[in-house]
């Protein structure tokens, strides 16, 4: 065990597989001699070369491009797209090269490849550059998409989404990179399509993702000191394949859900499981489930007003003690 | 004994013929399969036989036959919603193009893809791309992965004018000129993005060629409709990739003898450019060039026999085959086969 930075944890998770595997390679903007714009990826070019480790011009198209075109044919590569609001630019790729060539194909070929991006709120960088759009690729058939919100969960799931022999799409809290945690030594390797119950309880479920896990946690802690109330916090990591059974299994004991959701409300994640709940756990609900989301608006610049509108501890705290009692 | 002058000149002529009978023939037969399943294609359309949409290359055949004569097994193919030919002339049989053509169940996807979408992983066809300009970074992908790997294969990418003033375009060129890859960009210049002539929309006369510049690439503007010119320049640029030295941008200049899909008449074209390129059918010119080359009537009108016996034969099979199975709907989504995305 170790403590090591979430920043940290993508170099090391990266590193754990370009040592694995030959064909593993690593591409982007700014990624080799840079070392990241965030900084998450100092190191990799002096231990794995130039070869595999490969600055691009500013072209996400060519980027995601390349990426398929090396998936098709044997590599195994991870791509980074800066911001996760650059997934616009390219977004013809995600949407409609990666996932479907496959299924179009009939089975014929494949694409087993990771694009990195750099999701989320907290830097006041405005709305191209802190959204959280991690909807945007849920919604779309052949992508599986996944959000860790802890450094052990970065290396981890980073290692199943590169082992993963369909296209993943890995979104990395902005606002996560300096945050440190526990991190066994010796390769990790995670599972897609795990939620993850981080703190068990049985008056409420809370189902948070990324950014929002640490404050959701913290909220569950102030309830459990200020109000006595027992939240269970529910990780969901992985958003396809998305775990209904944890969550249902969670709703079974609790019988009440809220979602702390970074993106904004309309088809946000949380509608989706909201919509499954309905259908698949009615019966265990005793009161509508609640979703905490930021609301449908592009996100402002101003510290203080971009605080004002993404779910934060105090909000989730009074929802819950709202909800609950009334 | 002294020849004739005209006989005289023929085997000289053969003497020093760069590209031999066999590989005549293969470029004339390629050509002739293209044509003639196209023409079926849109007979079968006509009969309501052939769904969706479909886009012929009839007129363009010299390019798909002269780049696919050219490559060696294991050469890819990238290609466009325009891309019947393109994997015809990569071997795969009449029957699986015309089947998907009909979605049936006998398709070359089984009905998954479509007309667009053609895609023989076994032939080198890697795929065929219905969103503009998408697939040359793909193209560039795949040259990467050879490189990487010192695989000595060279991935192709087919693409129409059209396609010269979208923004892949432009961030394919630069990445595979910076990164030196294995691969071949082949612009089939037919004067029409769709229905639109190319040269009222583009800033330079020739919309790929004279972009080459721009990523140091040279410039080279062919025929495109002289099957032994297309064949000769594909080896030149195949040996450069093979070699190292990078890839290259082709714009060979051709004719669509038909609309742009099935929906378009071509109503926009001017009197009598249609006529004028008629007499540089690909097809029907070649045909002077194999007798020039002493190839006898009778070889040529076997071949005609052959490849025509070929498409009806393939007709037949597709009209008699059943329609895309209900079972393979939600099948190879994921790689585990299924479109599960939940537990």
């Amino acid at each position: 065990m170790a403590e090591l930075s979430y920043r940290d944890a993508v170099a090391r998770g990266i590193a754990q597989e370009m040592a694995r595997d030959a064909d593993v390679v690593f591409l982007g903007e700014d990624v080799a001699q840079a070392g990241g714009v965030f900084k998450t990826t100092v190191g990799l070019l002096e231990r794995f070369g130039p070869k595999r480790v490969r600055d691009t011009p500013i072209s996400e198209q060519a980027i995601l491009g390349a990426a398929m075109g090396a998936a098709m044919t044997g590599l195994k590569p991870i791509a980074e797209i800066m911001f996760s609001d650059f997934l616009a630019v390219c977004f013809n790729y995600i949407a409609n090269e990666f996932p479907k060539h496959r299924y179009m194909s009939n089975g014929q070929t494949k694409c087993p490849l990771v694009v990195r991006t750099a999701n989320g709120a907290g830097s006041r960088f405005g709305a191209q550059h802190s959204q959280s759009v991690e909807n945007w690729a849920m919604m779309i058939p052949g992508l599986k998409v996944v959000a860790p919100s802890n450094p052990a969960d970065v290396i981890g799931l980073l290692a199943a989404a590169v082992r993963d022999p369909d296209p993943v799409i890995f979104f990395e809290h902005k606002s996560l990179y300096p945050i440190k945690g526990e991190v066994p030594d010796g390769e990790i390797v995670d599972q897609l399509g795990t939620a993850r119950i981080l703190r068990p309880g049985k008056d409420a479920t809370i189902l948070a993702l990324a950014l929002m896990v640490p404050r959701a946690v913290a909220a569950a802690e102030r309830l459990k000191a200020e109000d006595g109330v027992d939240v269970e916090v529910v990780d969901v990591r992985s958003l396809v394949p998305l775990d209904t059974q944890t969550i249902l299994a969670s709703l079974a004991r609790t019988h009440r859900l809220f979602t702390v959701e970074e993106n904004p409300r309309l088809c946000g994640w949380g509608a989706e499981i909201v919509s499954i709940v309905s259908e698949e756990g009615f019966y265990d609900l005793d009161a509508a489930p609640v979703r905490i989301t930021t609301p449908h608006i592009p996100l402002p610049a101003a510290d203080n007003l971009e605080d004002a509108v993404i779910p934060s501890v105090d909000r989730i705290v009074e929802t819950v003690r709202r909800s609950l009692a009334s | 004994m002294m020849d004739n002058p005209a006989s005289s000149a023929r085997s000289s002529l053969q003497a020093n013929d760069d590209i031999g009978e066999a590989k005549r023939l293969a470029l004339f037969r390629s050509m002739l399969v293209i044509r003639l399943a196209e023409q079926r294609a849109y007979d079968l359309f006509l009969q309501n036989l052939v769904k969706g949409t479909s886009h012929l290359s009839i007129g363009q055949e010299a390019i798909a036959a002269g780049f696919a004569e050219a490559m060696q097994p294991g050469d890819l193919s990238f290609c466009t919603y325009r891309g019947h030919a393109h994997t015809l002339a990569r071997g795969v049989a009449i029957e699986k193009v015309l089947g998907e053509l009909m979605q049936r169940d006998n398709g070359l996807m089984r009905g998954k893809g479509g007309s667009m979408h053609l895609t023989s992983e076994p032939h080198g066809v890697m795929g065929s791309y219905a969103i503009v300009g998408a697939h040359l970074p793909i193209a560039c992908g795949a040259a990467w992965r050879a490189q990487y790997k010192g695989q000595d294969d060279v991935s192709v990418c087919f693409f129409g004018d059209g396609t010269t003033n979208i923004g892949a375009f432009h961030e394919a060129l630069n990445f595979a000129a910076i990164w030196k890859l294995p691969v071949v960009f082949v612009c089939e210049n037919n004067i029409y993005m769709e229905y639109t002539p190319i040269k009222d929309v583009t800033a330079v006369e020739h919309p790929a060629a004279d972009r080459a510049s721009a990523y140091g690439l040279e410039r080279i503007v062919i025929d495109g409709n002289d099957a032994d010119v297309v064949y000769r320049t594909a080896q030149a640029a195949y040996a450069r990739a093979r070699a190292g030295d990078g890839p290259s941008l082709i714009e060979c200049l051709t004719y669509r003898h038909s609309g742009h899909s099935r929906a378009d008449p071509a109503k926009y074209r001017p009197p009598g450019e249609f006529e004028q390129w008629l007499k540089r059918d690909p097809v029907k010119t070649y045909i002077p060039r194999l007798k020039m080359f002493g190839i006898s009537d009778d070889v040529i009108a076997a071949i005609e026999r052959d490849v025509l016996k070929e498409v009806d034969a393939a007709t037949e099979a597709c009209k008699g085959a059943s329609p895309a199975p209900l079972d393979i709907l939600a099948t190879d989504v994921y790689a585990d086969g299924t479109a599960a995305w939940r537990n």
